[in-house]
């Protein structure tokens, strides 16, 4: 029997101002406990919010990036619920009037099943809103007690959150890859997972094609994109064996376990807290005026979509291709960068980031930021390929180097002589040599023993000490053996 | 010296005719023999006090003087001020110290007035009569035998007994004005928004105002000067250009037209009050005055208005005090919930948990609609009506409260009547307009009544003027009780 899966997601995304949201403490991760929680964060009887407007800046900048509708006026409101790590027993949120509206996104989904192929589908986020993140609450310390750090009390955060358009577990990472992507290529956020600075929640529910929606159960506080690809997984088998086994799905949050790969009822729907929301009366609406709208649009740079559409078009470069390039804004820049090196052939940075950068770093547990090779002295490399200085596997030598100890594509050529011999007469010469050399060979190919070409190649590539241009040495050689 | 108004006070210690300590002292002195019969401190600090004396004797000596230095005044218990135990009438707060001050205290600190102690006030502003303090019940000094008023009952019992030249106080539903009355002294509370709500215990957030209480309207003036002015650390402060309140003091009447609002003359009122406040305007007519008849249809849902939305909000802002950080704990509880419910239902009192239940069940799911936005619809239209009065009147004039300083414990038992005492007082705070009462004679039992006068948005200046006119016509203002 067929199952439809289907997906939303809910995404925590913390912003990268230096101060709260409500407050002018500092928000930076790492800190001794409690060091940054000032009067506001931890509710000190008396205090006050006051709005961070480069909070709100970055929340309009990803309306603007998502083609969202930016709510001219919004309200902040209490979200009402006792807990140690929340001081004021409330949270300042956004309900029913949040700053962004209804946008899109999208994606590149990569299916890991069969050979299906890499395609392009376009993802709604319903909403996005402001609003501030909890402490934390510390257990089992050496008296056995719980102590709360309210250092990030009033974190700012935005919950962006999607329609349930998603069908597959590819379908959802690709999703919070790509908006993880898009959240750092904007500079809202450092897209920090391990640090908690990118949260999901992803709801899930299956149901028969043609069927309204099943019930949800909430997957809570996934921090990567490998956990979330194993919950989704173990989630959807679960309902699938559920209902098949006659059971009903209840309401539920979930929480993922990395350990034992399953998820795990934390609290049912009737479990659920009333949250009372109403506006916060200490907090004006929030008035976005176009001016200030045209103003976060001039700082939005070239987005992940518009690139991968030049990429295609002015450049020739395949979707697939240009969608790994924008993967992140590192990697796109370190694209054009290497471009610069060598604008006719964008295909040969394309390839040597794609192949081997890409896989290099991945063997080395790299970030691009962290790449050991820049973007300069890798298109120093490329414009030597393109000229014809070295051969491709010369130039993996040159990589490799390059990776290892630093330095320049041109200094490596030149102290490991690996400049290839284009050189006409030189090569002609050699290329007689081996003719002659070789007189009973030759008769063979020259008999029609076409294969017998790859032979005189090597001996060729051999005799050049693997310098000759490849592409010169095969003409010669054509032309002299055919002659 | 203790008689002088606020001009005579600092023009002596700026003539060193007095020292700010020996004033200082003066008025502990007072405080030490009365204040046990009338409870109208909670927390003195006669050591903090007089260094802040010496500091400003230092200050008068070198000439940096402002209108205030050198003046002790008390503040309600309900503002945090640094190192000052900080009770807001709670036992939940019985042994808070404020690490920070409140933005009232530091202008005050700032001018270079004497904090002389903190006083009394109904738990967290929610009274009429003083007595759901948990600090003890205030006396009214005109007899003991009756209440003070609430909830800046402390206030105003202690500037109606001289133990201090001047007080603040703070006003959500009444709390300056109908104490002001029932102890014959003046209170202002301004426009919301003018002074700043930091650091002031919240109640009602979209309620409460500071404001200033008095022996006279001169006194008031020099007060709000201090006390007013834009705020960031307040985000419903108002941004608006300094002004002196006391510019237009002296000016003559002629012309004023006074709307009186049937509605405040109805049912319910008492006879003496009705008497003495009509013997008041017959005052204005004779200082040019004329007498306008409006109706504000809409007030008589006040009082049902203000009892969604003061509890609503009152649910919500007093969550913080979950004996977690600070305030009180209960010694035993099992586990989290059980802590939470002890410590709360300990260290709040009846009157307290009243309305934080009516709050919750206002704001909870299914009746929000019905009660909360059908409140907030209705002030609204109650604001409107002011809009349309002020069409006819430059101020509105009525009994500030419907009767004299009651007996202690006479309405303890029953809510209702006790909030009917604020009848007159709560349109204004919902319409977060200015309004003030300054004494105008006696009524039944010899008890002092007030005449409340209501001015539009940002009139303090010109109500301050009426009243001043007033009171140069009167001398209800200087009478004192017998102590």
């Amino acid at each position: 029997m067929q199952w439809e899966i289907v997906i939303g997601l809910e995404v925590h995304t913390q912003l990268s101002t230096n101060t709260k949201i409500f407050s002018g403490a500092s928000t930076a991760f790492g800190a001794e406990p409690n060091t940054q929680a000032d009067a506001v964060s931890i509710a000190l009887p008396g205090v006050l919010p006051v709005l961070n407007k480069g909070a709100v800046e970055r929340a309009i900048k990803f309306g603007l990036a998502t083609g969202a509708h930016i709510s001219k006026r919004s309200v902040f409101a209490r979200k009402n619920y006792f807990y140690p790590d929340l001081p004021k027993g409330y949270q300042i949120s956004q309900f029913d009037l949040p700053v962004v509206g209804q946008g899109a996104l999208t994606i590149q989904v990569e299916p890991l099943v069969g050979n299906a192929q890499p395609y392009e589908k376009t993802v709604r986020i319903t909403r996005a809103h402001l609003e501030e993140d909890a402490g934390k609450s510390v257990h089992g310390n050496s008296q056995g007690v719980t102590g709360i750090d309210l250092n990030r009390a009033g974190t700012p955060l935005l919950e962006i959150v999607s329609e349930p358009d998603m069908s597959s577990a590819a379908e959802a990472v690709a999703y919070a890859k790509t908006l993880h992507s898009l959240v750092r290529w904007i500079g809202i956020c450092d897209g920090n997972m391990q640090e908690g600075s990118f949260r999901c929640d992803v709801n899930v529910s299956v149901r028969k094609p043609g069927e309204p929606l099943g019930t949800r159960r909430e997957i809570k506080n996934l921090n990567s994109f490998k956990f979330m690809h194993q919950a989704i997984d173990y989630e959807v088998q679960w309902q699938i064996d559920t209902i098949e086994n006659g059971g009903k799905i209840q309401q539920a949050t979930v929480l993922f376990n990395p350990e034992t790969g399953e998820t795990r009822s934390m609290r049912s729907k009737e479990d659920a807290h009333d949250y009372r929301y109403f506006p916060d009366p200490d907090l004006l609406p929030l008035e976005i005026s176009t001016e200030w709208i045209d103003q976060v649009r001039q700082t939005i740079p070239e987005l992940p979509q518009a690139k991968i559409n030049r990429y295609v078009n002015e450049l020739g470069l395949s979707t697939y291709d240009a969608s790994i390039l924008t993967a992140s804004v590192e990697t796109a820049v370190f694209f054009e960068t290497v471009l610069t090196a060598v604008p006719t052939d964008p295909k040969v940075g394309a390839n040597w980031i794609i192949g081997e950068v890409n896989a290099q770093l991945n063997r080395d547990g790299l970030e691009m930021s962290q790449c050991p090779i820049s973007a300069h002295q890798l298109g120093g490399m490329l414009k030597r390929i393109s000229d014809g200085t070295i051969s491709n596997s010369g130039a993996k030598e040159v990589f490799r180097t390059l990776w290892s100890e630093g330095g320049d594509a041109d200094a490596i050529i030149a102290a490991k002589g690996l400049k290839q011999v284009s050189d006409v007469a030189a090569i002609e010469s050699l290329v007689a040599d081996i003719i002659s050399a070789n007189a009973e060979k030759v008769a063979e190919y020259r008999s029609g023993k076409d294969k017998l070409f790859g032979f005189f190649v090597g001996l060729a590539m051999k005799a050049s000490k693997g310098k000759a241009n490849p592409a010169q040495l095969n003409d010669i050689l054509k032309k002299k053996l055919d002659g | 010296m203790i008689q002088s108004s606020l001009t005579q006070m600092g023009a002596a210690l700026r003539a060193k005719k007095i020292s700010s300590v020996e004033l200082t002292q003066n008025y502990l002195d007072r405080i030490s023999t009365l204040n046990p019969a009338l409870n109208a401190y909670i927390t003195l600090n006669p050591e903090v006090s007089l260094e802040q004396a010496r500091a400003a004797d230092v200050r008068l000596a070198a000439g940096k003087t402002d209108a205030l230095t050198g003046i002790p005044i008390a503040q309600k218990d309900i503002f945090c001020a640094k190192g000052w135990r900080t009770t807001c009438g709670s036992k939940m707060l019985h042994n808070f110290v404020s690490p920070y001050d409140a933005h009232v205290i530091s202008q005050f600190n700032s001018a270079g007035a004497i904090n002389l102690g903190k006083t009394n006030m109904d738990e967290f502003a929610m009274g009429s009569s003083n007595e759901t303090s948990y600090y003890g019940t205030v006396k009214n000094p005109w007899d003991t035998a009756r209440v003070p008023g609430g909830s800046s009952g402390g206030t105003a019992a202690a500037v109606a007994a001289r133990l201090c030249a001047a007080a603040t106080g703070t006003d959500t539903g009444g709390s300056i004005r109908q104490p002001a009355a029932l102890c014959g002294i003046s209170g202002l509370k301004p426009t919301y928004g003018v002074v700043s709500r930091y650091g002031m215990i919240a109640f009602a957030s979209s309620l409460d105002q500071a404001g200033p209480m008095a022996r006279s309207a001169e006194d008031l003036a020099l007060l709000l000067n201090t006390m007013a002015g834009f705020d960031e650390r307040d985000s419903t402060s108002l941004q608006r250009d300094k002004e002196d309140y006391a510019r237009d003091l002296v000016k003559p009447l002629n012309g004023l037209r006074i709307g009186l609002p049937k509605e405040f003359f109805a049912e319910g009122l008492g006879s003496d009050v009705a008497q003495t406040v009509e013997t008041s305007i017959g005052e204005y007519k004779k200082l040019g005055a004329t007498i306008v008849d409006i109706s504000l249809p809409n007030t008589k849902l006040s009082i049902p208005v203000y009892y969604v939305l003061a509890p609503a909000e009152a649910s919500s802002n007093l969550s913080r005090f979950d004996g977690v950080r600070y305030g009180y704990r209960a010694p035993e509880y099992t586990d989290l919930a059980d802590m939470y419910e002890k410590s709360r239902a300990q260290g709040f009192g009846a009157e307290v948990k009243r309305r934080i239940m009516i709050g919750t069940y206002v704001l909870s799911h299914g009746y929000y609609d019905a009660y909360y936005l059908q409140a907030q619809k209705i002030r609204r239209l109650i604001a409107q009506d002011f809009v349309e009065a002020f069409k006819q009147c430059d101020v509105i004039m009525g009994p500030t409260s419907p009767s004299t300083a009651f007996k202690l414990g006479e309405k303890g038992d029953d809510p209702v009547q006790m909030y009917l005492s604020d009848i007159y007082t709560i349109a204004v705070n919902l319409a977060g307009l200015p309004g003030m009462s300054i004494p105008c004679g006696f009524g039944a039992n010899n008890m002092p009544v007030g005449l409340q006068i209501i001015g539009n948005y940002f009139d303090e200046a010109r109500m301050l003027n009426v009243a001043h006119q007033f009171q140069l016509a009167t001398d209800w203002h200087t009478r004192a009780p017998k102590l």
